[in-house]
């Protein structure tokens, strides 16, 4: 605890203990392994950032060294100790504390209460709340830290950044040693992640451990003074952030050979079937999401758009269904212009949508299968009748499907909500094509699924290239669009900054566009 | 102990847990009269007597049966696509005042009987639509929580209802004759616009009232919209889940309007029955409709029939003999208020009992995982 900068670093003597050792952390959840044999150390006084991609484990390990999950293997050491969590307030006396991505705030209490909330000592032990002495301290950890935010003011009144600056404070009122800011700058301004930056730095500087997860390079490199990488549950490396460039660390986090699955195609695209000029579209919280996109996919053409989780991809894709109307810019298939914010004249339009969001948006769970399988055609001949339902067709029409594409139901009047992922995502899929579209438009399509069910969908995407479909996939795995795509494109923070085609693209080109490492060839 | 969410309702589950819920509820009703010093069997027994059996019963329990048959549909209709249209009570009063409004003038003018009913019908249908309309469209266009708007228009049907009989020398109101000067009431309404019964010559009599005969109608239509025609599915979509019916390209506002629309028709339905069938004048005495709570009797009648067409009709009838036999034996002997006990009892044991299907009830330690972690001892 009293270390300082010298002693840590010192060449000579028995290092002390790290702050933090997790080893051979294993986590199991059914049908996948979060973490497999995870090492994980981080010293006192320093920044630690644990970088990977959506799904490689950084959640899953934070959350164990919380206390919110046991693993099924391996030991964690707090300054030397073995400790054993058995829930996270274990944790959060060992002196742990996290910041979540999403804030655990009561909303119409004042930023005191909420800093003295839960808190079973000091001012949080007696039955009557003597506010003044709370805002007091709260007021005088903000001046310390550099986190203005006023004690009084009530959260729902806050911005997100000040909110985080909230969830800080809780820790630190709390002494917590070991800190742990989940992805902190998602909700930040760069201004105010500057400003984060700078109280990390002041806290590791006391000699707290601040472990900082990202999957943005640049922020790394910034803040961080060693970096360990997780990639697909796996801990791979740990390297001085200052000996590591932007492209070692894309090359490291994505780390995969180029080529191997997807066989190419001779055959040279079509026509233009969707094309996109300068698109900006609202996100949920008003901003712009898209941010003036741009692109063309030709018929029989696989394009693909990766990027990290909630670049704006989502978005993107609502704006081409017609869920969201674009702010500026137009959506043009073939060459009509498609009406925005209309979703049936995407669907007359032959767009398929595949939607990230399977159950809730891509079937209504509660109804059969038989139902959700016309949920695009039900006004046409094939099953209705004027204001009536054919039953019949509609049931054939089930039986059908579920016999070619082997989807594991009860049977059609069984509801959609009790297949699994797999099968729901056949659902969907021997919907969307039974259409026949003009364009299939699957964003992470795969996402959730096991390895033969990812299989199955991705012979159905191609098959529905082969036919002279045109295909717009938007994913986050990088292994799922360099086995697919003809065309890839990056998408960071809302704008397309990058497109190449599968032959020349490169893994570590590729992560550092998706990491918003600016020009690759820059540097 | 604690209770988790079913994957699967095993459909054994959906006949034996409303059964053992109504087998319960009798019991615990046992307990109360017992309580009250009544024998608990004997009177079930005077219960089932007076609600169906007596000389006459039968025809007292159709009466009170109808006007929670349309206001249970009304419900039903809405509640199935998750609108908590709260507003059947005053959809009724509303229908009740157009469909008096048409009785009173198309009676009057000597035409066909047939007429003037046929007349009256489409009347409470338009005025309790047009009631129902108002919370729809705040909902639709403004988001506006249609449970709190509709609950309040109850209160504003109410107070219109009141003010055409007592503040006003409305259309409706008698002013001839000498009653008309000792208490306010409504015009009577012509021979030729009164529905007709039709008569059962068994224990004494049975009238079947036409409103009845619409109610089992109406449920027929109601389940036909939903089960077999394509805006019974759009509902269904809407109602599960909103971002799928936007998703498949359901027009959603217009199908909160329609079915806001034929709920609040429905309901205003009950209330041209109520004219129509059984008080033949616009009734504003604070005693007589406004007393009846008919609208939200019909919320827990479909409720108990899970929004079933079928189902609330026969709730509808069963309810309306409960409330029947409770005027019929109230007295010293049996107060008033033990009927409403009971159904009390009866709707909680039901609603708790809907629990157990879609939940189940654990006891024990909760597990840690899903899976146990392979290094812990076995226990």
């Amino acid at each position: 605890m009293q270390t300082t900068e010298e002693e840590r670093r010192g060449a000579d003597g028995a290092p002390p203990p790290p702050a933090v050792a997790m080893r051979g952390i294993t986590k199991r959840f059914p049908g996948v392994v979060a973490n497999e044999r995870v090492d994980f150390e981080a010293a006192a006084g320093e920044v630690h950032a644990l970088l990977g991609e959506n799904g490689a484990g950084k959640s899953t390990l934070s959350n164990i060294l919380t206390g919110l999950y046991r693993p099924d293997d391996g030991e964690i050491f707090v300054d030397g100790r073995q400790v054993h969590f058995h829930a996270p307030r274990d944790a959060l006396e060992a002196g742990i504390s996290m910041v979540h991505q999403h804030f655990r705030l009561v909303e119409p209490f004042t930023v005191a209460e909420n800093v003295v909330l839960g808190d079973h000592r000091g001012e949080g032990r007696t039955f009557r709340l003597r506010h003044r002495a709370i805002e007091l301290r709260v007021a005088g950890l903000s001046a310390r830290y550099g986190l203005a935010v006023d004690p009084r003011a009530r959260i729902w009144q806050l911005s997100l950044g000040e909110q985080q600056r909230v969830e800080i404070l809780k820790a630190l009122y709390r002494e917590a040693r070991i800190l742990i800011l989940d992805e902190p700058t998602a909700v930040l301004t760069p201004q105010e992640a500057e400003v984060l930056f700078g109280t990390m730095r002041g806290m590791a500087a006391e000699g707290r451990t601040v472990i900082f997860i990202s999957h943005k390079l640049h922020e790394v490199k910034a803040v961080a003074d060693r970096v360990t990488v997780l990639r697909g549950g796996r801990s791979l490396a740990t390297v001085p952030a200052a000996e590591a460039t932007p492209r070692s660390l894309a090359a490291l986090m994505v780390g995969r050979e180029l080529g191997g699955g997807g066989e190419t195609r001779a055959r040279a695209p079509g026509d233009v079937v969707l094309q996109l000029d300068g698109v900006w579209t609202q996100g949920d919280r008003g901003d712009a999401a898209v941010r003036g996109a741009s692109l063309v996919v030709r018929s029989g053409e696989i394009v693909a758009v990766g990027g990290v989780a909630g670049n704006g991809q989502r978005e993107l894709a609502e704006t081409i269904a017609g869920m969201r109307a674009p702010s500026k810019g137009s959506v043009r298939i073939g060459t009509r212009l498609l009406r925005g914010g209309d979703p049936r004249a995407a669907i007359a339009a032959g767009i398929a949508y595949v939607p990230e969001d399977r159950l809730g948006t891509g079937v209504a769970p509660s109804l059969s299968i038989a139902s959700n399988l016309v949920l695009k055609s039900y006004r046409g001949p094939s099953a209705s009748r004027g204001p009536f339902l054919r039953l019949g067709r509609i049931r054939a029409n089930a039986v059908e499907l579920i016999r070619r594409y082997r989807i594991a139901a009860p049977g059609p009047a069984a509801p959609a909500r009790l297949l699994s992922g797999g099968n729901l995502q056949k659902v969907v899929l021997a919907r969307e094509f039974s259409g026949q579209p003009r364009l299939l438009l699957a964003a992470s399509p795969t996402r959730g699924l096991d390895v033969g069910a990812i299989e199955t969908v991705h012979a159905y995407v191609r098959d529905a290239a082969a036919e002279g479909v045109a295909v717009l996939l938007i994913s986050e795995d990088l292994d799922e669009i360099l086995t697919l795509a003809d065309r890839i494109a990056v998408m960071y923070e809302g704008a397309i900054v990058g497109e190449t085609t599968r032959a020349e693209a490169s893994v570590e080109e590729l992560g550092l566009l998706m990491a918003g490492g600016q020009d690759p060839r820059a540097d | 102990m604690r209770t988790e969410r079913r994957l699967r309702q095993p459909r054994w589950l959906l006949v034996a847990v409303p059964a053992c819920s109504l087998v319960f509820a009798f019991f615990a009703s046992g307990v109360v009269l017992l309580a009250t010093g009544h024998d608990a069997l004997s009177s079930y027994r005077l219960i089932f007597d007076a609600a169906f059996l007596n000389s006459g019963a039968l025809g007292q329990t159709l009466i009170a049966a109808t006007p929670l048959a349309f206001t249970g549909l009304a419900a039903a209709a809405a509640f199935r696509m998750r609108l908590f249209n709260i507003g059947g009570e005053g959809q009724l009063y509303v229908g009740a005042i157009t469909a008096a409004a048409a009785g009173l003038y198309l009676g009057g003018k000597g035409g066909p009987s047939a007429f003037a009913i046929a007349a009256m019908v489409a009347a409470g249908c338009a005025g309790g639509a047009v009631w129902g309309l108002i919370p729809g469209i705040l909902r639709a266009f403004f988001k506006t929580n249609e449970i709190i708007t509709s609950l309040m228009l109850n209160y504003v049907a109410a107070y219109l209802l009141t003010y055409l009989i007592f503040n006003t020398q409305s259309y409706w109101r008698e002013t001839k004759g000498f009653n008309a000067t000792v208490f306010p009431t409504g015009k009577t309404l012509p021979d030729s616009a009164l529905w007709p019964g039709a008569t059962i010559h068994l224990r004494g009599g049975i009238v079947l009232p036409l409103g009845a005969g619409i109610a089992v109608l109406v449920a027929v239509l109601l389940w036909a919209l939903y089960s077999r025609t394509r805006f019974g599915l759009e509902a269904q979509v809407l109602g599960d889940s909103p971002r799928a019916a936007r998703y498949a390209g359901i027009r959603t506002r217009r199908k909160i309007l329609a079915v806001m629309a034929i709920s609040g028709a429905i309901a205003g339905l009950g209330g041209a029955s109520q004219v129509g069938d059984f008080r033949h004048t616009l009734d504003a005495d604070p005693n007589g409709l406004q007393k009846q709570y008919y609208g939200y009797t019909g919320i827990v009648v479909a409720a108990l029939a899970r929004y079933n067409p079928f189902a609330v009709v026969l709730v509808a009838f069963l309810v309306g003999g409960l409330q029947n036999a409770g005027n019929t034996l109230q007295g010293a002997d049996f107060p008033s208020g033990l009927v409403g006990v009971m159904q009390g009892i009866i709707l909680f044991s039901a609603l708790g009992g809907e629990l157990l299907v879609r939940y189940r009830v654990r006891f024990g330690r909760a597990a840690e995982s899903a899976i146990p972690p392979a290094t812990e001892p076995a226990a």
